[in-house]
């Protein structure tokens, strides 16, 4: 703990930690010092003099956001001197900022127009004509407004330090100074659009939202994000049933102002022309359009015939449905269907790793431990490609904390960068080059990718200190809700072994089952069907969907209440975002089914749904008031051995992109639309 | 690209003055010797530093152009900078100014068509105790005047 400091701020006396900056210490006491470069996280800039105050004894104003506190320092921050500098600043600045507010996606959410309307005067006497320099459009998502820029330096901040890309500088000096992307006249970067979220004004905006609406006609909604597994919060913003904007300018969820492509743009998959609004069935060789009605009887009939007979269903589930769809999925095949054979595509070993840690409870890291650990073991995985939200997190506790990061893996990554040591060697054989320097980290968190899994999982934990905490990557928003809702043939939710085991996701798919059921997958991408009868949920007509008897459109995840369970083993809600007419969401879906069928399953609503999981699966019990207020839970694991049966699965990464995301990317126009996706890959 | 044998020595030399993470220190001196060499920071020269200091090309470009001494094209053989600066202009920088335009007959940042001449307004050259002061390339002179200034043309033209 710092030694306190006490000093005096507008007459509140206050005590905080040596170090803290004058602009935070206000904060404390409630007093707002307003800034427009200073940013909490990121390198100081002292660039915008908003944040000018008068401290007794300094023969000028300082500025706040680099003024560490003293003893005994008495600071004002509204006097007349402090009120006409920043008055003065402001008129500064407006002097060549177009006032086009009116149509400026920025208004109504803009720094500057509230510090004008609080601080500023309400004339200018500047009547020089202003210059103006005509808007560039840097990348499909980035457009830059040169006159709106006021010169904060966030956006190169936040693209140096917060994303490693370094797309993003400031060139010339002065009066000429601006903002310039790295490629000359474009930007080849992550296109993540931090730049645009941080920029206090309209100069960065987006090229999917802007001049499409206004901030105060929209409504919100804070949902999970559909792609990665890191669990990332995005609100979306809806107008007229239209997701027009997704951004996480609150801050709120364990991504705080982090956010990736795909999370902020990777939505237009909802509208595009090729989603399925209506039921299809099989008459003859052609899908045709049916109705509920008529579909739901249609499968039903045959779920029934083929339970009476005694027949054998397969069910593949999906890693981005919600866990109260996997749950109900997997209910309603083994209680119901009276099968085992229910899978999906497993992209990390998750299972070895909890049987690994039997008697290790407290081991598994969340997002947060990431960013406070002392240090940071990185195998097998591109995590600024698969995992942007994690790489965030090495990165800022590089940045805030100098953490030691340790990159295990053949080729290239980014975190090289930041990384105190690089193994260009593959899994366990690259981590025993550092066993030694690994021994010493008492506060290591370890993530790991596909080139760890089966008995190496188990070799890994054995070699490294009993007090690291694990990470194992898997690829997709609720890959890890997958497992521990027991869409495996030999595990039950939570982990409990299955009486007896039912086929593999690989052997399903070859077997000639009479029933195969996909619930959002695509697991027949490439080969043709063995199975009797196909039922697909799916939004859109994927090698899989086209081979099926019966498709039935699902509704996405931002159609959906719910939750997600991320990477890290953390249960976030899904709140709804838009409506959607004609698909329904899974649970509806095998809610009809089950009703048709004359079986009585649980009511398939999402609460109800979410009670049973917390009451009856391990680890599941969390604290509802956290759930519904939005925040993440962190899930407990057994902590006993895990008893797998039968051949184990194939595990493998899809190695999505920051620029793809399964069958999803291949729908977002947006991730389609940019020049980087045929750049990079993720090397194996 | 690759330079001199001495360049390379000391550039050699520079980078390992710098500790672990702070390379990027090495930038303006290397620069500036680059360019001494080469005559002015080109699109390979920026390129080059760039890989020399694990930099991207535009931390480069952002030091280029903010420093006026940093060329992106080659100065004239004799690079004449006039100092109009407070202690020189007191002292008759300005006319030293006006009459080096005209004989030169050439503006600011200016080269002559023969490449043998290039004209600067320079800030403070920090020779205040001489004003007016010119400087041409390293080379200082002290005390000038439009007839001085005159002499020094023709003996550079001789040179």
């Amino acid at each position: 703990m710092p030694e306190l400091v006490k000093l005096t701020i507008d007459g509140k006396e206050i005590e905080v930690p040596a170090g803290t900056l004058v602009i935070n210490a206000a904060r404390q006491v409630g007093i707002e010092i307003p800034a427009f470069c200073y940013y909490e996280g990121l390198a100081l800039q002292a660039a915008c003099r908003m944040c000018l105050v008068e401290v007794e004894k300094a023969p000028k104003l300082l500025t706040a956001c680099t003024l560490p506190v003293a003893k005994d320092m008495i600071v004002r921050t509204e006097t007349p001197q402090v009120a006409a500098a920043r008055k003065g600043m402001l008129e500064f600045l407006l002097a060549n900022h177009p006032l086009d507010c009116p149509v400026c996606d920025k208004g109504g959410e803009c720094e500057l127009q509230d510090m004008t309307f609080r601080y500023g005067a309400g004339e200018s006497r500047f009547s020089e004509e202003k210059q103006h320099i005509e808007e560039q459009q840097w990348s499909p998502v980035v457009f830059f407004d040169r006159p709106r820029c006021i010169l904060c330096f966030r956006c190169v901040r936040i693209c140096n330090e917060g994303m490693g890309v370094a797309a993003l500088g400031v060139i010339n000096r002065g009066a000429r100074s601006e903002i310039a992307p790295n490629k000359g006249d474009h930007l080849e970067c992550d296109e993540c659009g931090m730049c645009i979220d941080i920029c206090p004004v309209g100069a960065l905006t987006s090229g999917i939202y802007r001049y499409k609406t206004r901030p105060w006609e929209m409504e919100y909604a804070g949902t999970i994000c559909t792609h990665c597994a890191d669990g990332c919060k995005t609100t979306l913003s809806v107008r007229n049933g239209r997701v027009i904007r997704g951004n996480n300018r609150d801050h709120s969820g364990i991504n705080g102002e982090f956010l990736c492509v795909k999370g902020r743009y990777a939505f237009d998959f909802l509208e595009h022309p090729e989603r399925l609004h209506q039921p299809l069935v099989r008459r003859g060789v052609e899908l045709q359009h049916a109705s509920w009605k008529e579909a739901v009887a249609l499968v039903a009939a045959k779920f029934n015939e083929v339970r009476e007979r005694g027949g054998a269903f397969g069910v593949i589930g999906s890693a981005r449905t919600t866990n109260e769809e996997n749950f109900y999925l997997q209910k309603f095949a083994r209680s119901w269907l009276n099968t085992n054979n229910i899978d999906h595509r497993r992209s990390g070993d998750v299972v070895a790793l909890l049987d690994a840690l039997a008697g290790l409870p407290g081991s598994l890291a969340t997002t947060a431990d990431v960013y406070h650990a002392g240090a940071v073991l990185i195998v097998g995985a591109d995590l600024a490609q698969q995992h942007p939200l994690l790489s965030f997190q090495v990165r800022a506790n590089v940045r805030h904390h100098g953490a030691r990061v340790y990159v295990v893996h053949p080729h290239p990554q980014r975190e090289d960068k930041v990384a105190a040591q690089v193994v260009r060697a593959r899994g366990l054989a690259g981590i025993g080059q550092i066993r030694e320097k690994l021994a010493g980290e008492q506060s290591l968190v370890v993530l790991f990718g596909e080139h760890i899994q089966g008995a190496d999982v188990r070799r890994l934990v054995e070699m490294l200190p009993a007090t690291a905490r694990y990470v194992a990557l898997v690829d997709y928003a609720n890959s890890r809700g997958a497992l521990d809702m027991g869409l495996l043939p030999d595990l039950l939710p939570g982990y409990q072994p299955a009486p007896a085991p039912g086929l593999s996701l690989q052997e399903m798919v070859g077997a000639s089952l009479d029933v195969l059921w996909v619930v959002g997958a695509n697991p027949l991408q490439g080969r043709a069907r063995a199975s009797g009868f196909l039922v697909v949920q799916e939004l859109f007509l994927t090698e899989t969907a086209r081979q099926a008897d019966v498709v039935f459109p699902a509704a996405a995840a931002y159609e959906k209440t719910g939750s997600f369970t991320n990477v890290c083993g953390e249960v976030q809600r899904l709140k709804k975002g838009p409506a959607v007419a004609g698909p329904k969401t899974d649970l509806e879906i095998m809610g009809l089914l089950a009703r048709q069928m004359g079986h009585e399953l649980a009511p398939p609503l999402p609460e109800a749904v979410f009670e049973e999981i917390r009451r009856s699966v391990a680890g599941y019990n969390i604290p509802y008031a956290t759930f519904v207020t939005g925040a993440a839970s962190a899930t407990q694991y057994p902590n006993g051995p895990i008893a797998r049966q039968g051949s184990s699965e194939l595990i493998r990464s899809a190695r999505d992109t920051l620029f793809t995301s399964g069958t999803l990317g291949r729908y977002c126009s947006v991730l389609n639309s940019v020049r980087e996706r045929d750049l990079v890959r993720v090397e194996e | 690209m690759t330079f001199s044998a001495e360049l390379e020595a000391r550039l050699a030399d520079m980078v390992k003055r710098y500790p672990p993470g702070h390379l990027r220190g090495a930038l303006v001196p290397m620069l500036l010797y680059i360019q001494d060499e080469v005559g002015a920071i080109t699109e390979d020269v920026v390129q080059e530093v760039a890989t020399r200091l694990q930099l991207t090309p535009l931390q480069v470009e952002e030091v280029v152009g903010y420093y006026s001494m940093l060329r992106r094209q080659p100065a004239g053989r004799h690079h004449v900078q006039v100092c109009t600066n407070i202690s020189c202009l007191l002292r008759g920088g300005e006319k030293v100014w006006d009459h080096a335009r005209r004989q030169l007959n050439l503006q600011h940042k200016e080269t002559s068509p023969d490449g043998q001449f290039s004209l600067e307004e320079v800030e403070c050259i920090g020779a205040c105790s001489w004003a007016p002061a010119v400087q041409v390339g390293y080379d200082y002179y002290h005390e000038m005047s439009p007839e001085k200034f005159d002499e020094l043309v023709e003996k550079l033209k001789n040179q």
